[in-house]
């Protein structure tokens, strides 16, 4: 039944002297059959997409194949002078990458891109490759294809542009189409019409798809068989179901039971307790491209009239799409960004018409913790003193805010010894346990996480989440999350926002808007979320 | 596009006044009384007729009033009189601006094609011998004073080599005409032209160099090479036309160099261009001239930005359609 | 710190430019105690071609004095205006550029408005003229070189500023009650430290070949003899007596090579580039 396109076997990529390992990918061997889509699954750094790569010829600088063999078609790819390589490359191997956005040449008319592919190969003449062209885009289900083709890639979307890579990789017929992560950078409705996309194609031109991905959900929504790659090696493999249900590898366990559920409890926290916070009827529209003698100003309605209530001891989601206003929501509420109107009443205050001292004093109540690890932490200074440079400013002696940074490192986990120590000595995770620590320090009642775990590997997502909830319980933290992501939601909140277009479309109890959402908005949202049905399987299962 | 051009132009106007302002002051913060040192140019230095010409220059009226006389003035082309030269500055510097505008504009020319030419031979062989001899001579090019190189030039070229001449704008008395003076022309415009354009080849080979290495590290370079496509297209198609966006920015920003830098090379060439107006000026402390050159370099130098920046919007679509 | 020094070693040519910069910098300190009469005192007959004389390896100019002399008092001009005119237009570059990207809006077009117009304007043509204008002296010409160089560096600063301004960890420093003044002392300012060191030391590189520029046109300080001034008391005789021309020109050119070369070496030892990707 088995009827290999490609096969790996033993293959070893050296890694540059200096790097944290010595080999990129150590020992693996698999095969890619025909008509099937196989996934190689791993966490950054595991290795995963080098082997594709290797396939290609398209290694990084300075990493390079030091043993094993790529064959294809009864060749091994590794012995391949550059120019055999051009010749296979986008004719029998196809590639799709994650960043749509800059995948593609911003200066050239995606016809002339997709022509392109014809021409390095010699194929058709000029206007047989145009003709082409517009095919393969109607092919990839380009609304208005023949815009398109004159369009340059700034003037398409993420999703657009994706279907535009998909459609140059399939110019050729190839054989083989490796597509490395290439849902990743796209919204969760746009994944699920990329995803369809890529399993409907495939079917009909019976290729052999590689497809890696970092995220089990996707895995369960289109692979047929999977490989499990941690530090270079595959530590599991098999069918899709074998692996998703029956994992034997402890690594396999380990990150499939992270992988946050869509099960929701019915009862709800704090419902009945006072509100912390109240907002109402919140707006902030912004104008960008215009100013002095600019022209074609345009106008973003980022927030329209939200309103909420936080109770004491609540976790309230607010859930969207990128562009959906939820982040500004959050930055208004502590205004890192100017709210045009709407009250944010908090302590006795309203947040939105402080200013000065009096809101530098109200902040104190309201704080922050923030996406990117790397980022919220300044390089130059000792994590000591990030901590305890909020209560210094409050105040507080530099002795008592060096002494509570070292307990409050210890409450997020870390050892008190990471005081003279600097933000880059430590990991991503271990970053944002920092920012965890900063955000207690002026003892807030209500604690604002900003996509705080999406920046994080699944497994190191699970152990902060397990940390925000821990602290929230024992300090009796109100807490408003940030995210887009429905699966970390259902697993934190309480409550639950939606967000489009910078409106609020639906409100309620977790439980209600995962098995009873009302908005039609919601719902696709839901629908969308990759490999759920495999989950919902599993919740009623277990 | 119209649009475009005419808030560029608009731009450029109201950085031509805030000019004129500033050599309006400037002109005021000169050393001695303008109405004294004309009426010592005029070789009549009593006190009846510095009065009558305070009068008759406005010299005895408020500041701002002078300063509105002044801007007038320069509307109707008046950039002020040398006592010297005996004759108005505008004519002065009229007679002498195509001189500079051929010799930077060549300078320009050669800078921005050998420079770019050299930048992208150096980033497809990076790390090679070649690229270390380009870089290295870019790197010296660089730091070498733009008179001294042109002065070296002279004596290597034309005195000891006899190559080519040094001295001029045409050979005096030669009465070439038609195509021989324009050869006559060229022949003595190669060692300004190169010299001034030396500094500025550097700086757009180093700029060339590291743009098409930053391009190619790009993700649409690593999908071209998916493609299947030939290295020399995607060297040309992909990475060159991206790579020259900044390029053509920073040529832009330059060109004010290049026009001040006309002044070392005219005065070293005896090139009869503004640049030589200006050091004949210096020499004689004729403030009138000096700020006239000043105003009018600027003048060039917001065209040549104009002339970039309508360049970057035909190269660039974000900025053409978006 | 050592780990600096070992990133910046590795560039081979920033270390021949230290080498360089450090020769320099011994013969403009000891050039009062090796030549103790003025460089402009006549010693020799006009004319003497190098190594004609032992006392006088580099020969004399037009009016009999020792190039040697004014190569070394030069080397105090270069070095005192270069480094001079740079912090004071680091004075006005950094406020300026700190306080734009800061604080945006309309501070921000503002100030910019202004950068924007002191980059346009011919900088070598205004600095001629304001040179002459307020007299060639050592002191218009620190000025008249700092006014026409802040602008990159109040761009830079801004970029920078603009960029670290939006960084989550200012954010939270806001959020955490801290001062603006406090922030942009210790959270953006110290971040932009590393662009800024690499640019001020092209910078004095520029401003070397400024001054030198503005001697060579007659407009130096008249008291104090510099490279430029020699080049171009030299110009008219060019024929007869290369050597007047030629080695200040060398003088110059080896040092702002050097200060380019220690500028490159910065950058990578400041700004280890990143890139290793994690995949």
């Amino acid at each position: 039944m088995s009827n290999p396109v490609l096969s790996i076997r033993n293959l070893r990529i050296a890694l540059p002297e200096g790097a944290d390992r010595e080999f990129a990918v150590d020992d693996v061997s698999y095969d890619l059959n025909k008509g099937e889509i196989l996934c190689i699954v791993g966490e950054s750094g595991s290795g995963k997409s080098m082997s594709a790569n290797a396939m290609m010829g398209l290694l990084p600088d300075l990493v390079r194949p030091v043993g094993g063999e790529i064959m294809f078609d009864g060749i091994d790819l590794l012995t391949l002078s550059e120019n055999q390589l051009m010749d296979l490359r986008g004719r029998r191997i196809a590639m799709i990458f994650q960043e749509p956005m800059s995948a593609l040449n911003p200066l050239m008319r995606i016809e002339d891109q997709i022509a392109e592919v014809f021409e390095a190969h010699n194929l058709l003449s000029p206007k047989e490759r145009s003709a082409r062209a517009l095919e393969l885009l109607k092919e990839v289900g380009i609304p208005d294809p023949e815009k398109a083709m004159r369009a340059y890639p700034f003037q398409l979307s993420g999703g657009q542009r994706q279907r535009v890579m998909i459609a140059m990789a399939l110019a050729l017929e190839p054989e083989i189409l490796i597509a490395d992560e290439p849902t990743t950078a796209l919204d969760v409705t746009t994944q699920a019409q990329i995803l369809e996309l890529i399993r409907e194609l495939q079917k009909k031109h019976g290729m052999a798809v590689m497809f890696i991905t970092h995220d089990f959900g996707v895995v369960a929504e289109i692979a047929d068989r999977v490989a499990v790659m941690q530090y270079g090696r595959i530590v599991e493999a098999g069918t899709a179901d074998e692996v998703l249900d029956n994992p034997s590898h402890d690594y396999t366990k380990k990150l499939i039971a992270a992988i946050p559920t869509l099960a929701t409890d019915q009862a709800v926290a704090g419902i009945d307790k006072a509100p912390v916070l109240e907002v109402e009827g919140l707006c902030k529209t912004y104008v960008t491209g215009g100013g002095f003698l600019g022209r074609n100003p345009r106008v973003v309605k980022a927030v329209q009239n939200v309103s909420f209530t936080l109770a004491e001891g609540e976790t309230l989601g607010i859930v969207g799409e990128s562009g959906s206003g939820k982040s500004s929501v959050g930055r208004c509420l502590v205004r890192l960004m100017e709210p045009d109107e709407g009250m944010v009443r908090l302590g006795g205050h309203d947040m939105a018409k402080l200013k000065g001292e009096a809101l530098r004093e109200a902040r104190k109540s309201i704080q922050m913790i923030f996406q990117d690890p790397y980022a919220s932490l300044n390089p130059r200074s000792k994590i000591g003193r990030i901590i305890a440079e909020g209560p210094m400013a409050h105040g507080v002696s530099k002795g008592e805010a060096y002494a509570n940074a070292e307990r409050l490192l210890e409450l997020v986990g870390l050892d008190a010894s990471a005081i003279d120590r600097y933000p880059h000595e430590f990991s991503g995770g271990q970053r944002q346990r920092i920012g965890i620590a900063r955000a207690l320090a002026l003892e807030p009642r209500v604690i604002i996480a900003d996509e705080a775990v999406s920046a994080l590997d699944v497994s190191i997502q699970a152990q902060v989440l397990d940390l925000l909830a821990e602290l929230k319980e024992r300090l009796n933290l109100a807490l408003i999350f940030i995210t887009h992501d429905l699966r970390v939601a259902a697993q934190i909140c309480d409550r639950i926002a939606v967000m489009q277009k910078g409106e609020v479309v639906e409100l309620g109890p977790a439980y209600d808007i995962f098995n009873n959402p009302k908005s039609g908005y919601t719902r696709s949202l839901i629908e969308a979320i990759p490999g759920r049905e495999k989950d919902l399987a599993a919740v009623t299962v277990g | 596009m119209l649009r475009f051009i005419l808030m560029r132009l608009g731009k450029a106007v109201i950085i031509l006044i805030a000019i004129l302002i500033l050599n309006f002051f400037l002109i005021h913060a000169a050393p001695g009384d303008p109405a004294a040192v004309m009426a010592g140019e005029a070789g009549a230095a009593d006190e009846k007729f510095i009065a009558d010409l305070r009068e008759q220059f406005g010299l005895d009226k408020p500041l701002l009033t002078q300063l509105g006389i002044y801007l007038g003035g320069v509307l109707q082309l008046d950039l002020g009189f040398s006592y010297r030269q005996q004759m108005p500055v505008a004519d002065l510097i009229f007679d002498r601006l195509p001189a500079t505008l051929i010799l930077t504009l060549t300078a320009f020319v050669i800078a921005l094609t050998l420079g770019t030419i050299a930048g992208v031979l150096a980033s497809a062989r990076v790390g090679k011998w070649s690229d270390t001899f380009i870089s290295t001579l870019a790197l010296l090019f660089y730091a070498t004073p733009l008179y001294w190189a042109a002065l070296m030039a002279v004596l290597v070229f034309s005195v000891y080599l006899n190559w080519l001449p040094g001295f001029g704008y045409e050979t005096v008395g030669a009465n070439h005409e038609g195509f021989a003076r324009l050869l006559d022309i060229a022949k003595h415009l190669i060692l300004p032209a190169t010299t001034l354009g030396l500094f500025f080849m550097a700086v757009y080979m180093r700029m060339t160099r590291a743009s098409m290495l930053e391009v190619s590290q790009l993700d649409f370079v690593k999908t071209a090479r998916a493609k299947g496509l030939k290295p020399g297209i995607i060297q040309r198609r992909h990475i060159f036309r991206n790579a020259m966006l900044p390029v053509v920015t920073l040529a832009g920003l330059q060109a004010g160099q290049l026009v001040g830098g006309a002044v070392l090379t005219e005065t070293v060439f005896a090139w009869p261009g503004i640049g030589r107006l200006m050091f004949e000026a210096l020499a004689q402390r004729d403030y009138n001239v000096l700020l006239g050159v000043f105003f009018v370099s600027a003048a060039m130098v917001l065209l040549f930005n104009l002339i970039t920046d309508i360049l970057y919007r035909f190269v660039d679509p974000r900025i053409r359609v978006g | 710190m050592k780990d600096f020094w070992k990133r910046y070693s590795r560039n081979r040519g920033a270390v021949i430019g230290l080498v360089i910069l450090a020769i320099v910098v011994v013969v403009a300190i000891l050039a009062p105690l090796v030549f103790p009469q003025s460089p402009w005192r006549m010693v020799q007959r006009p004319f003497l071609p190098p190594l004609s004389m032992d006392q006088y390896p580099l020969g004399t100019d037009a009016l009999g004095r020792d190039v040697m002399a004014g190569l070394a008092y030069g080397a105090q001009v270069s070095l005192l205006v270069g480094l001079v005119s740079t912090v004071a237009a680091l004075l006005i570059g950094i406020p300026i550029g700190a306080l734009a990207g800061y604080f945006g809006g309309w501070a921000d077009d503002a100030l910019m408005r202004f950068t924007e117009f002191f980059q346009t304007v011919p900088s070598f043509a205004l600095a001629i003229v304001l040179v002459a204008i307020f007299q060639p002296s050592i002191y218009s010409i620190i000025a008249a070189i700092a006014i026409v160089s802040w602008p990159p560096v109040a761009r830079l600063v801004r970029g920078e500023v603009l960029s670290l301004r939006s960084r989550e960890y200012v954010e939270a420093a806001i959020l955490s009650g801290q001062k603006s003044g406090t922030i942009i002392m210790r959270q953006v300012l110290p971040n932009t430290i590393s662009p800024i060191i690499v640019l001020a030391s092209l910078m004095v590189a520029t401003a070397i070949l400024l001054e030198s520029s503005l001697s060579f046109l007659g407009l130096g300080d008249p008291n104090m003899m510099s490279w430029g001034y020699m080049i171009g008391a030299a110009r008219t005789v060019i024929r007869q007596a290369w050597w007047l021309s030629f080695f200040p020109g060398v003088a110059i050119l080896l040092t702002v090579l050097a200060l380019n070369l220690i500028g490159e070496g910065l950058n990578d030892a400041l700004n280890p580039r990143l890139a290793r990707k994690g995949k």
